[in-house]
């Protein structure tokens, strides 16, 4: 799906930019192509930007500047009706005066299909999102997760190409959430379509996702696959966004090689991979997951001293907070099993990891 | 083995702790907090009681009862109610009628005992002021002096009028408000087709509020919609001038609406400046029908206008672009989907507006002219001018009725919990 980057991109976001009051940017220079069938994910914090993007795709909002292209065909003069986008939104916005099956007869009628189709289509989109014994009751009489259900079948009763969501499970508790993000990543691989979703759950980005696009303060900060985006952050704000991260800051004494020196604020030297740290003299933080740290491993490169402070049983593994270099806040996850060694709280050690591991990144997004 | 906290009593209720059933032990618990919730609403119920429920209560009961004849003329009053209407008068009525005359004269409520029975029939008035006048010198027999007095003695009709009057409790008066006659005899006659003022009045007034109901609807719904549409600090000026009506005095109101609607006035001048007509032939907008349409719909417009913007204010913009995301062109978007979402709203206001007007009085008085007064302007001229409070009340109880039909119409076909008020 993601790998046929070789076809003209289905949609194409060229220098699109957006303000609504005329003073303050709201989506800076978007550029963004997204492959025929593929699932791309807008993941942000609130406000970055999301909305703003789908409803722009959607038209009903234009683009203050630059192109979006559809199939090849620019849409910025495209009233939304003739756009041919399904849309689930995030109040699911069912029609509350109709049953269930004139919700999801609607977009069929207003193409003036045959009563027969209609009826044909419309059961099997219900039988689609198994809500097939539903179609008489009113919205008011459904479950958030039938709702949910029920405006997923109509955006995709009329088979457009391309499916817009915003958030769309965000009404709903974990656990159905979770239940939904498969269902909806079933039906996107049975249909073939190509989605556009939003997000500000990380998880259930890097759950659906063939690709990711990570937005912030109305920019695209990284755009990449979910196991990329983990491993291999761009910058420290999708390091910290996307996961759990311990950072470091230093400063970089030298680089060679793509392997970056940095001496920490509070003493030691540790070796990075150089992503996004500037040059030598420059500021920067150190960016390593909590599980590719390493306790007791004396044959590390990287290697600092550290004391524990706090230790949580979580079964699988052993979350522990240490102190490293001058920071309370490092965390390290031990796994449970018996080569590891088991720690105490107020226990010294050493923790270490491999420089592929660490990330040298820009100080952007550095808070503390 | 017995449950520490719920055990069973031999008639299988459920027990508390300390043996009472359960249920006594809930209605006893419950009872305080009904008694404070009581206490809270009993001053209104008492005001509510005292200001609105119980003169309507009076009120409805003067429109079948008046004892008027009943009280005054006690003496011939059993005597009348007793009689069939059809058989002869006889002695004995005379005989206490001719008391009641001099009685009625002495105690000065002659006056009030004729405009009754003329009610019944026309022309009695002078025959009862005139042979009480006489009365006290009359002599046995006396049905034979009467009809010596006046001749009008003799016809059973004037009789059978005072029988009418004679009942109190009696349908004559409703029979009267839709413009029929209850005769002595206990029928009903429909009045002849030029006297029937009440129906034609009943048919304008319904006419009239149906007609501002709509003109306030196709007027205010755009306005609503406007309003629920707007920037907030916009919305509020526009709300601001869409108040304005409830703002200002009845009398700074009627003065515009004179200086704006007469034949010399801003409108007038317009149409005749821009040519839609002549000098010579203005139109006449205000002391007439269309005088009483213009104002009521100016001034009910709110009451349209509140209840269809704050059902719009509560629909999700999301509906309406859902709608068009799924190819509905703008105006299917419009009526498919956001047009039956107002519809609460309408209903609110639409029964809001009619039943207001179907009960309005000043403005139809102020600027209506002849033509363009309505059923409560009668009601009214009744209770001050006519003094037939039977009468008013009866026409009052009808425009009641009406009401209540309609709300119960209303509650059938669209549902009252349907409504949305603000
Ligand atoms: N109609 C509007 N008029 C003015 N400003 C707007 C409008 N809609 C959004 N904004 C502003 O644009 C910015 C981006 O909004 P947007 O809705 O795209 O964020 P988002 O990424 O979807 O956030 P969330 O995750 O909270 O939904 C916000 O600062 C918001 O205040
Ligand atoms: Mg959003």
């Amino acid at each position: 799906m993601a790998e046929t980057g070789t076809e003209r991109p289905f949609v194409h976001f060229d220098g699109v930019q957006k303000s609504y009051d005329g003073e303050t940017l709201v989506v800076k220079n978007l550029n963004l192509e997204i492959a025929p069938g593929e699932f791309v994910t807008m993941l942000g914090p609130s406000g970055s930007g999301k909305t703003t993007c789908l409803m722009m795709l959607a038209g009903f909002e234009a683009a203050t500047h630059g192109e979006i292209f559809l199939k090849g065909q620019p849409i910025n003069n495209v009233p939304p009706h003739k756009r041919n986008i399904g849309m689930v939104f995030q109040n699911y916005a069912l029609f509350p005066h109709m049953t269930v099956a004139e919700n999801l007869a609607f977009p069929l009628q207003v193409r003036k299909m045959r009563r027969r189709d209609v009826k044909e289509k419309v059961a099997r989109a219900l039988g689609m999102v198994q809500m097939d014994e539903f179609g008489n009751r009113k919205p008011a009489q459904l479950s958030g997760g039938q709702q949910q259900r029920v405006a997923l079948a109509r955006a995709l009763v009329f088979e457009p190409e391309l499916v817009l969501m915003d958030e769309p499970l965000g009404a709903l508790d974990k656990q159905l959430r979770e239940h939904m993000q498969y269902e909806i990543k079933h039906i996107h691989e049975q249909l073939g379509v190509t989605v556009v979703y939003v997000t500000h759950d990380q998880s259930e980005a890097l759950t659906m996702s063939d690709r990711i696009a990570v937005f912030d303060d109305g920019v695209i900060q990284q755009l990449a696959p979910p196991s990329i985006l983990y491993e291999q952050p761009d910058n420290a704000f999708v390091a910290q966004f996307i996961g759990e991260n311990n950072r470091l800051p230093g400063k970089v004494t030298a680089i060679e090689n793509g392997v970056a020196r940095v001496a920490l604020d509070q003493g030691g030297e540790v070796c990075a991979l150089a992503i996004n740290c500037g040059d030598v003299g420059g500021r920067t933080v150190l960016s390593i997951r909590p599980e590719r740290v390493q306790v007791n491993s004396a044959s590390l490169q990287n290697r600092l001293d550290g004391n524990v402070l706090e230790l949580i049983y979580l079964g699988d593994h052993i979350r522990c907070r240490m102190q490293v270099a001058g920071r309370d806040d490092f965390i390290v996850k031990v796994p449970n099993s018996p080569e590891h060694a088991m720690l105490r709280e107020g226990e010294t050690c050493t923790v270490g990891w491999n420089t592929e591991d660490c990330r040298a990144l820009d100080l952007a997004a550095h808070a503390m | 083995m017995t449950d520490a906290t719920a055990t069973h009593g031999p008639d299988g209720l459920l027990l508390a702790a300390d043996g009472t059933p359960l249920k006594t032990k809930l209605r006893e618990s419950m009872r305080a907090s009904r008694m404070r919730a009581f206490g809270l609403v009993l001053p209104l119920l008492l005001f509510v009681m005292a200001s609105f429920i119980i003169p309507i209560m009076m009120l409805l009961w003067t429109g079948v009862y008046n004892a008027t004849y009943a009280v005054n003329m006690p003496a011939s009053a059993p005597l009348m109610q007793a009689w069939d209407g059809s058989s002869e008068p006889t002695e004995a009525m005379a005989e206490a009628m001719v008391a009641d005359l001099i009685a009625a004269r002495k105690a000065k409520t002659i006056g009030k005992v004729a405009s009754r029975v003329n009610r019944e029939l026309s022309g009695t008035r002078s025959l009862f002021t005139k042979t009480a006048r006489r009365a006290a010198k009359m002599e046995a027999p006396f049905m034979a002096t009467l009809v010596d007095r006046d001749k009008d003695w003799a016809d059973v009709e004037t009789w059978r009028a005072i029988k009418t009057a004679a009942t109190s409790l009696t349908p004559a008066y409703y029979a009267a408000a839709v413009d029929a006659k209850y005769t002595a005899t206990g029928d009903f006659e429909m009045q002849g087709e030029e006297r029937q003022i009440h129906l034609k009045l009943f048919w304008k007034t319904i006419w009239v509020s149906g007609a501002v109901m709509f003109a306030c609807l196709f007027l205010g719904y755009p306005v609503a919609y406007l309003l629920a549409h707007l920037p907030a600090k916009r919305a509020n000026l526009l709300m601001i001038l869409v108040l304005l009506p409830f703002w200002t005095s009845l009398l700074v109101r009627t003065t515009a609406w004179i200086a704006m609607l007469q034949s010399q006035g801003v409108l007038n001048d317009i149409f005749v400046w821009i040519g839609i007509t002549g000098d010579d032939q203005r139109f006449s907008l205000i002391y007439n029908m269309t005088g009483t349409l213009i104002a009521m719909t100016h001034i009910l417009l709110p009451f349209m206008i509140l209840p269809i913007y704050s059902v719009m204010r509560a629909i999700p913009p999301s509906h309406v672009r859902a709608a068009k995301s799924l190819g509905a062109t703008n105006s299917t978007a419009f009526w498919r989907v956001y047009f039956p979402a107002t519809i609460p709203g309408i209903g609110a206001g639409g029964l809001l507006v009619f039943i207001l007007s179907i009960g309005y009085y000043i403005t139809p008085a102020l600027v209506g002219g002849q033509d363009g007064q309505l059923i409560s302007n009668f009601i009214a001229y009744h209770m001050q001018k006519s003094l037939n409070w039977s009468l008013a009340a009866a026409l009052g109880g009808i425009l009641l009725a009406i009401v209540l039909i309609l709300y119960w119409l209303y509650d059938r076909i669209v549902g009252i919990d349907n409504m949305k008020l603000g």
